[in-house]
């Protein structure tokens, strides 16, 4: 047993693990997030895929004590962390776009299929079809064709754009966020 | 959206594009799969699966494993062999099939790779699977029986050794005698064309991508169980007639499912053992499979070989049809494996008025998974070969293969109209919905390509294909069902109640896993007693909320579920009716039900909402004389007849003949659904059906090694299309509702999946035919169009493969004893 330190979903967690434990399989078993699922055992579907540090990662490929000391971000932090259920009830607009284009049937890729998106977007926030198709690639879903999928991807990375470019002088104004910060944020708009 | 104009007139819900709401938990991650279910005391079960496809056990030693940390429990097959019983199947096509009987978990012989061999119960999941390895099995192999075709052979190892053959059934279906049309030996000895081909459908895996899962508590002698399932309704049943466990005391709940296109309308081997090894331990136990289990052990589908021919005159008036067939059964028949071909055979006319049909299939074992439902079940199979052997007449009559259906196709004007097959269509409009895909794709347009890329000599050659289908939806009518043997009815139940506040409990025993139920019954629900969408809860997939349903396959769900929900809020209004009117002080003809009001006709100003009338039948301090204080009603629905939605879809593909690579270029198609609840579903199900029948024509096979093994058993190896692979999709639809049920729906799950596939192999075809390629085996992979394009022909396909391909062009009758079948038993 190894003793890690994890932040997950804004809450920290100590526990003692076996070095051969998947993360996916301590978020799952031992945290109870079970909103982030298995689909495979060979990395193919990114079912099971987080946020570690920011960036998406598929969690069945990542050793718990490899996260040690690390964020994790699941679907459940995505709309207000632990708060209660449902959360703080906002929901980010990846996952308001998947329910608004019909970008799932079974559900049961998708909150893997959002947590790659948003990664895809903080990359590119403006990818064409065929550049969110080649984002989402190592994501497998077998009920909507992707179609839908590729739509709200597109559809929230432009809201996503819209709210940077109205929402973060505004703040800037206000004196909340550090101008080069959001000098960034724009840039990257 | 819903935009509520005045007071009582709402717009109607059905046809408005609603958002789901099922969605609200899947996309936060708050929902309930089954492996999302802990209970305290919990074990988990874990499966020593055979590594031999077919060998006797000669010796087992689970002592260690037992002594393993964790470990609570080993069992064999041989220490549950008194109570296991065998695997249910449902449908006994014939009166003399051969159904060699399945145990849950294997006693003294293994009949594929994968088959359970030992159980391992310990107190976490990986103690048990760790424990797996402890145990030590000798075998004495048998030889292995793997192509259908040779296993039918005279002489070929048997797969069950109590039995005589590897054949398990012989169907017929002979339109002659069944006074549906002409004598068909006739037909083809006068006919002036004859077109043969050999057509395989490969073996698929349904690879839903929520992995299977069960959990089995025991209270006392009741049990509940939750399980990833299609059909808890069906499982429930069938688990109390395999255990003994009486229905009464066992639930089973299907909570949210992650797919199953098929591969959970099963009685799965595991639910049966963690029911029995839960009853003998007192504890609550649960399996959840790893997806190389999944993929090896869950039923395959498709895996037919199909010798097809079709008689015709030189003006290309279609004069017969015969089809024979060898369908792979696997080791065993498990839930309704053998009338999955046999639902098939009254599609193979298709669109199409043949005077004469005759079909023959044997049912083959195999040493290899089963095979059963899978997304269209028997359909897709004969679709395919209907519309793939129109393409070949057509080329052999020189004839524009567009122009042969429209000689042949069933017009507007004859509906309804009763198949050589004997199923009554009852209404579409083949010409229509054709006339628009051509211009959603741009036919002309493409064709001109076409020309020119021909005429260049492009090294990418353009090719299109039609498929102009129809297919056989809402699973039902029971009566139907029972006359092909099947086991079961077809009918399904809903049943609706009006809570005080004016809320509304739909329960429907079809039970969904992704197609959005709880949005469309409710829509169904909010136009039927004029109640809000979103008043409407709709509750389903747990036996004991849901007592009574036939669960979900086929297509049947809105058909036969969504119509028994609408005759449950027609008794719901009925006797809110008769509330009413005694509240009112006016009689029942007086009153005029609309937009959820009860008014008196001729009284302005008087009436009452149906939500008013709930609270005070709840109040129950006035109510008539002579009915209940509730106002609930529960329906059944059982139609007379199939539903039959059609579509033609069109692909245009590239064929790189340099490199054997395809792509689709464009691919359109209109689905006649009948009557739609809800756009963005419809839409959004012939997606998901288009991506897989692609992927059946250009990526996905099942394929076992000549030990048995399957070396398609993981997601490296079996080719899931990703969001690169697949295209963008024009569709659009035409209405001909549905005369068979009163929302006129016809069905749409399968639709897709049905039609896709001959859709791309004949463009495939098309764009390569004039370079000397007659034929090409799905899936398409480069090399294969590659060694087509080099070779000519078939591509030489069965020379190299074995007898799992193609023969080429012939004229002659086919069948078993042909040249070409005897070719291939090399």
């Amino acid at each position: 047993m190894t003793q890690i330190n994890l932040r997950v979903d804004g809450v920290s967690y100590t526990d003692d693990v076996e070095p051969r434990t998947l993360l996916v399989h301590h978020l799952r078993e031992q945290l109870g997030k079970v909103g982030t699922v298995v689909g495979c055992d060979t990395s193919n579907c990114g079912a099971c895929t987080v946020h570690l540090d920011g960036h998406a990662v598929k969690s069945c490929t990542v050793f718990a004590v490899q996260a040690d000391g690390c964020e994790v971000t699941t679907v459940e932090g995505l709309s207000g962390g632990s708060g209660g259920p449902g959360g703080s009830g906002v929901l980010h607009p990846v996952q308001r776009a998947f329910t608004e284009m019909h970008g799932l049937q079974c559900g049961f890729c998708t909150p893997g299929m959002i947590m790659a998106s948003i990664d895809l977007l903080q990359e590119n926030p403006d990818p064409s079809d065929d550049e969110v198709r080649e984002g989402i690639e190592g994501n497998l879903c077998r009920c909507t064709g992707y179609q839908n999928i590729v739509k709200a991807v597109r559809s929230a990375a432009a809201e996503m754009r819209a709210e940077h470019e109205v929402t973060v002088p505004g703040l800037v104004d206000a004196g909340i966020v550090e101008q080069a910060g959001a000098d960034e944020r724009v840039a990257q708009a | 959206m819903t935009v509520t104009e005045e007071p009582g007139a709402p717009a109607p819900e059905i046809g408005q594009a609603r958002r789901r709401k099922e969605d609200a938990r899947l996309i936060t991650g708050r929902t309930t799969w089954t492996d999302n279910t802990v209970l305290p005391g919990m074990l988990h079960l874990a499966v020593l699966r055979s590594p031999m496809a077919h060998a006797r056990i000669t010796a087992i030693d689970v002592a260690a494993a037992r002594e393993r940390p964790g470990v609570v429990a080993v069992y064999t097959g041989r220490d549950l062999a008194d109570e296991q019983g065998s695997l249910p199947c449902a449908w006994p096509v014939t009166t003399d099939m051969v159904n060699p009987g399945h145990p849950s978990i294997a006693v003294d012989r293994v009949n594929h790779v994968g088959e359970a061999v030992a159980v391992v119960v310990a107190r976490s999941r990986t103690a048990a699977a760790d424990a797996l390895e402890a145990i030590e099995i000798d075998y004495e192999p048998l030889p292995v029986v793997l192509d259908m075709e040779q296993a039918v052979q005279d002489g070929s190892p048997l797969v069950h050794e109590h039995t005589t053959s590897n054949t398990s059934y012989h169907f017929v279906f002979d339109a002659g005698d069944a006074g549906t049309g002409a004598d068909t030996d006739a037909a083809f000895a006068d006919a002036e064309v004859v077109v043969s081909r050999r057509f395989v459908q490969q073996r698929l895996i349904p690879a839903f991508m929520e992995p299977r899962s069960v959990v089995v508590q025991p209270l006392g002698d009741n049990y509940t169980m939750w399980s990833a399932t299609q059909v808890p309704h069906i499982l429930r049943v069938m688990a109390a007639m395999v255990t003994g466990i009486p229905e009464h005391k066992l639930r089973v709940i299907a909570p949210d499912v992650g797919g199953g296109f098929g591969g959970k309308l099963q009685v799965n081997p595991e639910e049966i053992l963690c029911l029995l090894i839960a009853r003998r331990l007192g504890k609550p136990v649960k399996w959840t499979e790893t997806r190389s289990e999944s993929l090896m052990t869950a039923h395959h589908g498709r895996d037919q070989v199909q010798f097809v021919d079709v008689a015709s005159d030189r003006a290309g008036n279609v004069k017969g049809l015969r089809v024979r067939l060898l369908a792979d059964m696997g080791a065993y028949l498990r839930l309704i494996t053998p009338g999955v071909p046999v639902l098939g055979a009254f599609m193979f006319p298709g669109i199409y008025k043949f005077p004469a049909y005759r079909f023959e299939c044997d049912g083959v074992f195999t040493n290899k998974v089963p095979t059963d439902a899978y997304r269209g079940a028997g359909r897709p199979e004969a679709t395919f070969a209907i519309e793939r052997i129109m393409d070949e007449l057509a080329v052999t009559l020189g004839m524009d293969p567009l122009e042969l259906r429209r000689k042949n196709w069933i017009g507007a004007e004859e509906f309804p109209f009763t198949t050589v097959a004997g199923l009554e269509y009852d209404s579409g409009d083949y010409a229509t919905a054709t006339e628009q895909a051509l211009a959603l794709i741009g036919y002309d347009e493409l064709r001109a390509e076409q020309r020119r890329r021909r005429d260049t000599n492009d090294p990418v050659q353009l090719g299109i294909g039609f498929s102009t289908f129809t297919e056989m939806c809402g699973l039902a009518p029971s009566r139907v069902l029972g006359s092909l043997a099947y086991g079961a009815g077809g009918w399904e139940s809903a049943s609706i109640r009006m809570l005080p506040t004016g809320k509304v409990e739909v329960v429907t025993g079809s039970t969904p896993h992704g197609q959005g139920h709880e949005t469309a019954w409710s829509q169904i629900v909010a136009d039927s007693l004029g109640v809000p969408f979103e008043d409407v809860e709709v509750l389903h997939g747990d036996t004991s909320v849901s007592p009574r349903g036939m669960d979900t396959y086929g297509s049947r769900s809105l058909v036969v579920g969504g119509t028994a929900v609408v005759k449950a809020a027609e008794k719901v209004v009925a006797k809110a009716r008769r509330v009413a009117a005694h509240l009112l002080e006016a009689s029942e003809e007086d009153l005029e039900f609309s937009g959820g009001r009860f008014a008196v006709r001729g009284t302005p100003g008087a009436g009452m909402d149906i939500q008013e009338i709930a609270l005070a039948v709840f109040a129950a301090h006035d109510y008539p004389e002579g009915i209940e204080p509730s106002i609930d009603a529960e329906a059944t629905f059982d139609p007379d007849n199939f539903s039959f939605p059609h579509g033609t879809h069109i692909c245009a593909m590239e064929v790189d003949t340099e490199t054997g690579f395809v792509k689709i270029r464009r691919y359109a198609c209109v689905d006649d659904v009948g009557t739609i609840v809800n756009p963005t579903i419809v839409e959004g199900q012939v997606h998901g059906g288009l991506a897989q029948g692609i992927a059946q024509a250009l990526y996905e096979e099942a394929v076992y090694d000549a030990e048995g093994n399957l070396t398609t058993g993981t997601f490296v190896d079996y080719l899931l299309p990703s969001a690169t692979d697949l295209p963008h999709f024009d569709t659009g639809t035409t209405v001909h509702p549905a005369t068979g049920n009163p929302l006129g729906a016809k069905g749409v799950g399968e639709a897709g999946c049905i039609a896709s596939t001959p859709a791309v192999v004949n463009a495939a075809l098309d764009a390569v035919r004039h370079l000397g390629v007659t034929d090409i085996r799905m899936p398409l992979t480069p090399e294969r169009v590659w060694r087509a394009l080099h070779t000519g022909g078939d591509g030489g396909d069965r020379a190299a493969e074995g007898s799992n391909a193609y023969g080429g062009a012939r004229t002659t009758e086919s069948g078993y004893e042909s040249a070409d079948h005897e070719e291939a038993g090399q």
